[in-house]
């Protein structure tokens, strides 16, 4: 780590003229609010080159995203990626072929992924043109908020203690 | 009489989402459709009721991937409509923040895309066990574009420092310094990068190909220039839509662009390499012809090669701007509304981008029209399709299934663009 590079990131991943593309873009927005300072939280596309250049150098890396996988819209997956390879093609609907899961994979065989990396997929139910959430998106949302932040705070805190 | 169908249901390695089927019955390719589902045209219904400067942050929006070409040409549009013209360093900060525009995008596509194709690799993360070398180099001379856009743009996705007029503000010379030593190791990784590709084996293809780009008198075109093709096209900007039209097609929710009085036509590097390889640098132009290229190159299966030479010209330009930078005194000129129609077209990695928007005297946008680079190169993809697979009928299917993917991946179709989502497949019964 070089000073100035922030060591714990959240990612929101999607886009918010998709409709429910936009959930990882609406949880990184609330977690900013929750999580003024000490935290890195960005919003990308998906686009996978970028995604690998956003963790590069941090230790703590959480990852949220729409999914598309034939579940009930709403469904709350957590993946560990230093646990098992992500499924190529689970967060679909990322608006780009070379996207999230591709983007674990790829800096899995380069050796480049960070220690600690966690997977938030949201099940999706409408990704047309559009700018509103489904109401069975935005409750989840709201619950993957509420986790996430627990998961962010245990990250912060042993920091803070130092 | 026997028939078969490649179908792709998911055609990977192409940005968003679309469909390909190729129909064959006996030894004839009786159907070729490049499928798109979404409906696309959303973006032109958020724009009306919007004011005229929020064209560009609002445009910015419709790709991750090429946001500056979006702004631009949506800048380029507003300002025609209120008799604005651009000038100065305000303009070559422009020409800059699309030379990482460049960069990012097509070191994306020749590395982690289209690479695998020719090296026999089913995506960039098997190819990467056996070649980190050149995948470190790709994501590396993708992030120093990112960082032009960074810089410029205020962040690299959906870059907001872009205003109607100019920027909200511009760096002064001091802060291009380490983008500067960057650049210079992007310069010579580029010129690897032709080197490398141009080792690669390419399937012979050719066809009489229209060639759409723009042309400007003094430099390889980015912002502006007029609309030329090889086929004796010379138009103003404003002149596009009584020369092109498109087409809603039954097979697809994006429109397919054609040529009035012709059809099909190739817009992206190719083209505009075709139609400008005298304004590249002296140093893209060495390397164009240390890889082989002559001054047209018309097999698209080569475009990778022609990919790889204008991202080292990105990459010289982006030296000569920021060495000859002084900054301006202001970051951006005032630009009033009047009731007008601006038309705007600049070069998006993918090729031409075209915009055009009507304004009130208040400056409200009453109707808009976006043409991405990608529907226009639709139909061309399509009539590739149909010669290549009619050509190659007799080598096996898994193999022909992998080359069609290829050969839609020449264009390096941004199928998020074209229709805001596409899903490409070719699948056999």
């Amino acid at each position: 780590m070089t000073p100035g590079q922030p060591s714990i990131v959240v990612i929101g991943v999607g886009n918010e003229y998709r409709s429910d593309d936009g959930a990882g873009i609406a949880v990184a927005r609330q977690l900013r609010m929750l999580f003024p300072i000490g935290v890195t939280i960005l919003e990308e596309s998906g686009e996978g080159g970028t995604l690998i250049e956003a963790w590069k150098g941090a230790t703590w890396v959480m990852l949220v995203d729409a999914v598309r996988s034939g579940a009930t819209p709403g469904t709350i997956r957590r993946l560990d990626a230093r646990v098992a390879p992500v499924p190529i093609g689970f967060f679909h609907y990322s608006t780009h072929a070379f996207s999230v899961a591709e983007a674990v994979e790829l800096a899995r065989s380069l050796d480049q992924l960070p220690a600690h990396l966690i997977l938030y997929g949201i099940e999706g139910e409408n990704f047309s043109a559009g700018v509103e959430l489904s109401s069975a998106v935005e409750q989840a949302v709201d619950a993957v908020v509420e986790r996430a932040a627990v998961e962010v705070r245990a990250a912060i805190l042993p920091k803070a203690d130092s | 009489m026997k028939s078969r169908t490649i179908k792709v249901d998911y055609l990977a390695r192409v940005e968003g989402e679309g469909a390909l089927s190729v129909k064959i019955k006996g030894q004839q390719v009786t159907d070729v459709k490049l499928r798109i589902f979404e409906p696309p045209r959303f973006f032109e219904a958020f724009l009306r009721g919007r004011k005229f400067n929020e064209a560009p942050d609002i445009t910015a929006r419709i790709c991750g991937i090429c946001p500056i070409a979006y702004q631009m040409s949506a800048c380029h549009a507003i300002e025609d409509a209120c008799g604005v013209k651009i000038t100065g360093p305000i303009r070559d900060l422009r020409r800059l923040i699309y030379c990482g525009e460049w960069i990012e995008s097509h070191a994306l596509h020749i590395y982690l895309l289209h690479a695998p194709d020719f090296l026999g690799y089913e995506d960039a993360i098997r190819m990467a066990k056996d070649h980190p070398v050149e995948v470190k180099r790709g994501l590396r001379l993708k992030k120093a574009g990112n960082e032009i856009v960074r810089l410029l743009g205020g962040r690299e996705i959906h870059p907001i420092n872009v205003r109607v007029g100019g920027f909200y503000k511009v760096p002064d010379k001091k802060e291009f310094s380490p983008l500067g030593e960057e650049l210079k190791w992007a310069r010579d990784a580029a010129l690897e990068t032709v080197h490398w590709v141009a080792t690669f084996a390419f399937p012979e293809f050719d066809r009489d190909y229209e060639f759409v780009a723009l042309r400007h008198p003094d430099e390889y075109p980015f912002n502006e220039g007029r609309i030329v093709s090889n086929k004796e096209m010379d138009i103003a900007v404003r002149e596009y839509d009584q020369n092109f039209v498109e087409d809603h097609v039954s097979h697809s929710n994006a429109l397919q662009s054609r040529i009035k009085e012709r059809n099909s036509y190739f817009v992206g590097p190719q083209a505009r390499y075709n139609l400008n390889f005298d304004k590249l640098s002296p140093m893209a132009q060495e390397a164009a012809r240390s890889a082989g290229l002559g001054p047209v190159c018309r097999n698209p299966f080569q475009s990778i090669i022609v990919r790889s030479v204008e991202m080292l010209y990105a990459c010289d330009e982006a030296l000569r701007i920021i060495d000859q930078y002084e900054m301006p005194n202001t970051p951006a000129v005032s630009v009033e509304p009047r009731v007008s129609t601006g038309y705007g077209c600049t070069e998006a990695p993918r090729g031409i981008c075209y915009h055009r928007y009507r304004l009130d005297d208040r400056g409200i946008i009453l109707d808009a029209k976006i043409v991405p680079p990608t529907s226009q190169n639709l139909k061309t993809i399509e009539g590739d399709l149909w010669q290549f697979v009619q050509a190659h009928l007799v080598i096996q299917k898994d193999k022909l299934q992998w080359q069609c993917e290829q050969a839609v991946r020449n264009y390096d179709p941004c199928i998020s663009c074209a229709t805001h989502f596409l899903k490409l497949h070719i699948e056999a019964e």
